[in-house]
């Protein structure tokens, strides 16, 4: 039988049979990790890999958790702490290498600058991802982490390793580093 | 400045389709499925660990990769070939009818189903038998439609040669595996003679017996070809057997009720 339900059910089901629950565990998040791992590393092959990296590491640490614990896993905090780690090693050794990260597309500048809202709407998805790519880590994190994948602040911080507060005033301050630079554009 | 939330909230995309099947297939809990020919042309045919688990006729491998996922709620992806000895098992069943011993993946079958599907997979090549008689082989008599259903909803045709099974009154029935004429196609080409079943048939003729043995047979059995006509008696019922004087078969297994 396959479990049915949402993700509620699943710590429970994985704990019981982990090969049968598990390829519900990755439909159920895989949709929001590979757009959070995009947003953070601006092109779909690093994102592609971390995305399998992470879950394959996922994989692996359930076979050897005790069932107990996997019982009691917020499976989608603690997928995204194996990511989100993932997601900064990449970052941090692509910039170490001077290597472009971002997509053609997302990296190129506005053609038609205008005020924020017109920029965003013309824009298209690609300048406001290029924009994120420049945040520094703490605030593209928490950023994408809120306003992309949807996380709450909670499960941000646990994802991160860090206080929620921290994890609020980085949402913050990224949104208006974002701002700013869109506002720069424009004029 | 409002917008620039939502804005990024546009940002979250689909993960490509590929990418689950990579991830499953990556930890290992993928099946793989490889193309084979056939009687009926290309097939996919998926496998698991345990054995044959989908045969569909070739098309497009994103449709097959998707319905078999919405099945089994597990990801299919390509492989060059089943592994060495599922393959030529596969293939013999494929290319020549000889299903007997290919190893069946029971995952998502119910019991009634897969003691269906065992019963059928017993029927050797170019022989027929009818739904009750899947039934009543089964222990659950009078569960002829239910058989019939079971086999329209066979995961594995031609591995599982639910082909064989036809109705009482020798019309050959549904067929899960393309056209109803599918099935037409598949018993001639395992040596069954259409028209000469068909001409006892339409006569009301359901069994044949062997004057010299006593015994009589499904018309397809193996022992009833091998009957003189000059020895050869017709019967429309097991009643009718069995009061001339007949018992039923032992490797066909006419009713006996």
């Amino acid at each position: 039988m396959r479990p049915r339900g949402g993700i509620e059910a699943l710590p429970a089901a994985l704990a019981a049979d982990r090969d049968a629950a598990f390829p519900l565990l990755v439909r159920a998040l895989i949709d929001g990790v590979y757009s959070g791992a995009l947003r953070l590393l601006g092109n779909s092959a690093d994102a592609e890999e971390v995305t399998q990296e992470a879950f394959l590491r996922a994989y692996r640490a359930l076979g050897r958790y005790p069932a107990a614990r996997v019982g009691e896993l917020r499976l989608r905090e603690w997928v995204w702490t194996i990511a989100a780690n993932l997601c900064r090693n990449r970052a941090r050794d692509r910039r170490r290498r001077g290597e472009e990260t971002l997509d053609p597309e997302a990296a190129l500048p506005d053609p038609a600058p205008g005020p924020e809202a017109r920029a965003l709407a013309s824009a298209g998805s690609g300048a406001l991802a290029a924009h994120l790519a420049r945040l520094p880590w703490p605030q593209r994190a928490a950023v994408v982490l809120r306003h992309v994948t949807g996380l709450p602040h909670a499960e941000i911080a646990a994802a991160l390793g860090r206080p929620v507060g921290t994890v609020k005033s980085d949402v913050h301050r990224g949104l208006q580093q974002l701002r700013r630079q869109l506002e720069e554009e424009e004029g | 400045m409002t917008g620039l939330p939502e804005h990024l909230a546009d940002l979250r995309a689909a993960a490509p389709p590929h990418l689950l099947p990579g991830v499953l297939h990556r930890v290992g809990l993928a099946d793989h499925y490889a193309i084979r020919p056939s009687i009926l042309g290309p097939v996919f045919v998926a496998f698991t660990r345990r054995g044959v688990s989908r045969v569909d006729l070739a098309g497009d491998p994103a449709g097959f990769e998707a319905a078999y996922l919405a099945r089994f709620g597990r990801a299919v992806v390509p492989a060059d070939a089943p592994p060495p000895r599922l393959a030529a098992t596969v293939d013999r069943a494929l290319g020549a009818g000889r299903t007997r011993g290919i190893p069946v993946d029971p995952a998502g079958l119910s019991e009634f189903q897969a003691a269906v599907l065992r019963s059928a997979a017993g029927i050797p090549p170019g022989e027929i038998r009818p739904y009750a008689w899947v039934a009543r082989e089964i222990g659950r008599p009078g569960s002829g439609r239910a058989v019939g259903n079971a086999l329209a909803a066979n995961p594995v045709p031609l591995v599982v040669p639910c082909h064989r099974v036809v109705r009482a009154d020798g019309r050959f029935g549904r067929y899960s595996l393309g056209a109803d004429e599918s099935k037409r196609v598949l018993l001639a080409a395992e040596g069954l003679e259409i028209e000469a079943l068909e001409a006892l048939t339409s006569r009301g003729v359901r069994y044949l017996g062997s004057a010299t043995t006593r015994i009589y047979c499904h018309p397809t059995c193996r022992h009833a070809r091998r009957i003189t006509a000059s020895r050869r008696a017709e019967f429309r019922s097991p009643g009718e057997a069995a009061r001339a004087g007949f018992r039923p078969c032992r490797d066909c297994r006419p009713a006996t009720a």
